[in-house]
């Protein structure tokens, strides 16, 4: 059973929020693996949270 | 005497000159005005009441910002008592399908951003990122703000903002979907 790309997307942002199950884990792990756009999707939205977090402490030192 | 009214008006002027960052703080997480202000006039009220407990020990806009945070969420805690749910929580988040073929693929692959940690260093990166922030609907960008920024899991923002889990996890797809697509735009994708 495999996932489309609208679906991975759905399921990067969801394991940004709660552990996914281990079905779905499995599922987007093999889709992440063949589908570089997908890829690009999840380093973006790992990337983005990075760069908000950074927002408070930028603050901090000026 | 003299010394010790010196040393609080010292004081004074260095939380009044943190008021502007906190502000711009506070919009990040709150739309309207009033509130914003509200909030960053208590968070000085509450600072200059409390002096002995900042006692020089960290950054002052650190600690500051830490007020600040408890009453951004007591603010957004009342506002969501007293606004029904408005309908801003995009149910479906169908407008991001317009990026998908009818069979679930991508219209268009999203390519790789170049060494984007180079633009963690960089000031006007994080202008561009407050801009896209700023362009999110209130209530999505106050979803991801209170799940990126302050932490909090998802239960919690479900909670404070009267949503389902369901459209809680909507609101976040909703807001990080247009972050990266306008962070594309406006910044990696020159």
């Amino acid at each position: 059973m495999t996932i489309n790309c609208r679906e991975a997307a759905r399921l990067v942002s969801e394991g940004l929020d709660k552990e996914l199950p281990a079905e779905a884990q499995l599922r987007l792990r093999a889709h992440l693996a063949i589908c570089r756009g997908c890829k690009n999707l999840s380093d973006r939205l790992a990337f983005l949270r990075k760069a908000v977090r950074k927002i408070a402490d930028r603050g901090d030192s000026g | 005497m003299a010394l010790a009214v010196n040393v609080q008006s010292e004081f004074r002027r260095r939380v009044e000159s943190e008021r502007a960052y906190l502000v711009r703080y506070a919009s990040l997480q709150l739309r309207n005005a009033d509130t914003v202000e509200d909030v960053v006039q208590e968070t000085l009220l509450a600072a200059l009441a409390g002096e002995s407990s900042f006692g020089g020990r960290s950054n002052l806009r650190t600690w500051l910002t830490g007020i600040l945070k408890h009453k951004v969420i007591d603010a957004i805690r009342r506002q969501s008592r007293e606004t029904a749910i408005s309908g801003d929580t995009g149910e479906g988040g169908s407008e991001f399908d317009a990026l998908f073929e009818a069979n679930g693929h991508w219209v268009e692959h999203p390519a790789a951003w170049e060494h984007p940690d180079a633009s963690l260093e960089q000031k006007q990166f994080f202008a561009a990122l407050e801009e896209c922030l700023a362009r999110l609907p209130a209530r999505i960008a106050q979803a991801f703000m209170m799940r990126e920024h302050l932490g909090s899991d998802t239960e919690e923002i479900c909670n404070k903002l009267g949503v389902t889990p369901t459209n809680c996890g909507v609101m976040l797809y909703r807001a990080r979907m247009a972050l990266q697509l306008c962070l594309d735009k406006n910044w990696f994708g020159k």
